[in-house]
């Protein structure tokens, strides 16, 4: 194996393990901004998330004999979805988080397992009522076309589609937004006090619950747009298929420090990173020296991924960029 | 509410009194009717009734009144079994058609062993199933013995495929056909590249699209069911990887092209299961099934209709040689196990044993362009 040979490999590495890993943080973001201002793993976002898909899926089949520009019509799903995830995830806060807002810590913690199991098999029951289970998303015209060449340079070794670098220009606007929210609005100042300490931000006459329910409906419709860009980039799902990106999503916002929100960016790109480099990296066997790697197959990825985490909470227990001090949101 | 109901009931014992002369005899199925592979569960229901529907009147005439109980396994072994344990204590249940997955059928067919409830099931490809040496339990596709050489000699005898990537699904079946058929082309000469896994509830194939462009095998071998192959092909073909993708009977389901889309090109795999083109026979049973369900027969539904026939055949012959009663389950167990079964759709019907077919066919699908058609019949007898 040659040097160019390794260095192609890896730069595949990097583009895919990046729109693989930003879709991870986007799922990630509704994970960490949850437990921010209630200290609670809502683990019924990886279906939150997946209806945002399912959703996807119904606009863009709708509309599949539209003509219409198919960014309007991404718009469109994006919009519904958003709309959609963000109040199915204020209701699940309403109906299964509040009123156990005094319980002990595990109790909302089983509640959500509990809520993430109904809406599973509530969304297999629906979409099964139009007799399917796996559902194939039709996409517009144009956004599976590979990208070959950008200003005249030749970039087919990197495999992008035009659907990979919408789903990165998505994440980068979402980042940049909730950025721009959380840290420069009257509303992300009220979340971080809220994050910071319920009470007090009571005291100064921050309506909490409201804060909370406003909090889940950022986090749901992040979670939704998520689902789209899933849906996007896959073209396939069923009423399960939020459940492994979920607990991936999850396992990035700790690694990055849960309750942070670059931390929670920056655990899905290393997760991203991590998980499609374990993938192909027993081709590096063929290189002398390195044979060890040839039995590094595909199907220890994720266990190698779940073993970076733990060696990464071993060494900074609070995630990469999780600090004691840190404000929370 | 209670008066309504009581008088219901009354209603109901006299109607059933008053058709006293004919017994009521039931056929089960057992079959994933929810989740992912409830598409071909319901072929296996569907195919049942159809065969039920053929034979209503001849049962008639011998005094029996036909029924179809479907379960719904959602092809979990645990949910299987516990149908199987409600089907041995409904006693008017004389014969199971079922399941769809092996791992359903091994301890369903235990738990119904006991009571001699015999089970024909058309698609249980583990050896497993029939090695065990129960009297119950037969099975009218081929072995995964048969059918992971079958694709491996494909792939280097048809393809002539050199270099060969195998990738499996991790589950007892992806990764025994993946790994019977790695076998067989190793023992042709066929250099495996890798042979690897990914978990089945896998979607995101950039590693393993990566790994194919920088490995450049002629072919990929996949053990996997068509849910998880739909978006690989996808994926792959997205990428411009254009080599054959050949699998096993995981594949036959209609869905498998509406799941890979314009990925739906050179791919193929090896299935018991007919299609319909391939069985003459089976044109006016597809054409009733149309009719009967408004969807399309595919090869499971072939092979439930046959296994099916085969069930109600033996409740027929045990009943004639018990002296034109109704059978009892020991006697149908035996009957099905010991006759020949003639013109059934999939040809002759005749058990070993073990209950697997002394000679069965085996069918090479090959799609291309979103069309199916046959690329091959392979014949597989066993002594």
């Amino acid at each position: 194996m040659d040097l160019q040979t390794v260095g192609n490999i890896l730069l595949q590495v990097l583009v895919g393990g990046l729109s693989l890993g930003v879709l991870y943080a986007i799922v990630a973001l509704g994970y960490t901004m949850v437990y921010g201002v209630l200290q609670l793993i809502n683990f019924a976002h990886s279906e939150v998330f997946i209806t945002g898909g399912i959703i996807a899926y119904l606009v863009f089949s709708g509309l599949q004999g539209v003509a219409m520009n198919g960014y309007v019509k991404l718009l469109l799903a994006g919009l519904a979805a958003m709309a959609v995830s963000g109040l199915l995830n204020v209701l699940i806060e309403r109906l299964a988080y509040r009123p156990l807002r005094g319980a002990q810590r595990l109790v909302p913690l089983i509640t959500a397992i509990g809520v993430s199991l109904v809406l599973q098999d509530l969304l297999r029951f629906l979409v099964g009522l139009r007799g399917q289970f796996d559902l194939s998303v039709p996409l517009p015209q144009g956004f599976a076309n590979p990208i070959t060449s950008v200003l005249g340079i030749n970039i087919s070794v990197l495999n992008l589609q035009v659907k990979d670098v919408i789903l990165i220009v998505v994440a980068a606007l979402m980042l940049v937004g909730l950025n721009l929210l959380v840290n420069h609005t009257r509303l992300g100042r009220a979340i971080r006090a809220v994050a910071h300490d319920r009470q007090t931000s009571g005291l100064m006459g921050i309506d909490a619950n409201r804060i909370i329910s406003l909090t889940f409906l950022i986090g749901g419709a992040l979670g939704g747009l998520g689902g789209v860009m899933f849906a996007m980039k896959y073209q396939a799902l069923n009423a399960y298929s939020g459940t492994v990106p979920g607990l991936k999503a999850f396992t990035a916002a700790v690694l990055g420090g849960i309750g942070n929100i670059p931390g929670a960016v920056l655990g899905g790109l290393v997760l991203g990173w991590l998980e499609t480099l374990l993938g192909v990296i027993s081709l590096f066997g063929s290189i002398p020296g390195l044979a060890w790697l040839g039995a590094i197959k595909a199907e220890y990825k994720d266990i190698g991924a779940f073993l970076a985490l733990i060696l990464i909470l071993f060494l900074k227990p609070a995630g990469l960029l999780g600090k004691a001090t840190t404000e929370k949101v | 509410m209670k008066k309504p109901t009581l008088s219901v009931a009354v209603v109901a014992a006299l109607a059933l009194g008053s058709a006293q002369a004919a017994t009521v005899v039931k056929i089960a199925t057992i079959s994933p009717l929810s989740g992912s592979t409830s598409n071909l569960g319901l072929q296996i229901k569907n195919g049942t009734q159809l065969a039920i529907n053929d034979m209503k009147a001849q049962f008639a005439k011998a005094g029996m009144t036909l029924q179809l109980v479907a379960y719904d396994d959602q092809a979990d072994p645990a949910t299987g079994t516990a149908a199987a344990r409600r089907i041995v204590a409904d006693k008017s249940i004389l014969g199971v058609v079922g399941p769809l997955n092996s791992g359903v059928a091994i301890p369903a067919s235990a738990a119904l062993a006991p009571s001699h409830v015999v089970m024909v099931s058309p698609s249980t490809t583990s050896n497993t199933v029939t090695d065990r040496g129960l009297k119950n339990i037969n099975r009218l596709c081929t072995r995964d013995d048969a059918q992971g050489p079958a694709g491996g000699n494909f792939v280097a005898g048809t393809l002539k495929a050199k270099r060969v990537y195998v990738l499996n699904d991790k589950t007892p079946y992806g990764q025994g056909l993946a790994d019977q058929a790695a076998k067989t082309m190793q023992a042709r000469g066929v250099t495996i590249v890798q042979n690897e896994g990914v978990a089945d509830t896998e979607r995101d194939f950039t590693a393993i699209i990566t790994k194919l462009q920088a490995l450049k095998p002629d072919a990929i071998y996949f053990g996997a069911v068509y849910g998880q192959v739909g978006p690989f092909a996808k994926q792959l073909r997205d990428k411009g990887i254009q080599i054959p993708l050949v699998g096993g009977d995981g594949y036959d389901s209609n869905e498998l092209t509406k799941l890979a889309g314009s990925g739906a090109n050179n791919i193929y795999f090896t299935t018991g299961a007919p299609p319909v083109d391939a069985v003459p026979a089976a044109k006016a049973a597809a054409a009733s099934y149309k009719k009967t369900f408004g969807s399309e027969i595919q090869g499971f539904g072939v092979m439930s209709y046959d296994s099916a026939k085969v069930v109600l055949q033996g409740i027929l012959n045990a009943s004639k040689a018990a002296g034109n009663k109704v059978p009892t389950r020991a006697q149908v167990e035996t009957a099905v196990r010991g006759s020949t079964f003639n013109n059934l759709l999939t040809g002759q019907v005749k058990f070993d044993k073990n209950g697997d077919r002394t000679t069965a066919k085996m069918y090479v699908i090959a799609v291309k362009d979103g069309k199916r058609s046959t690329g091959g019949i392979i014949n597989v007898s066993r002594k």
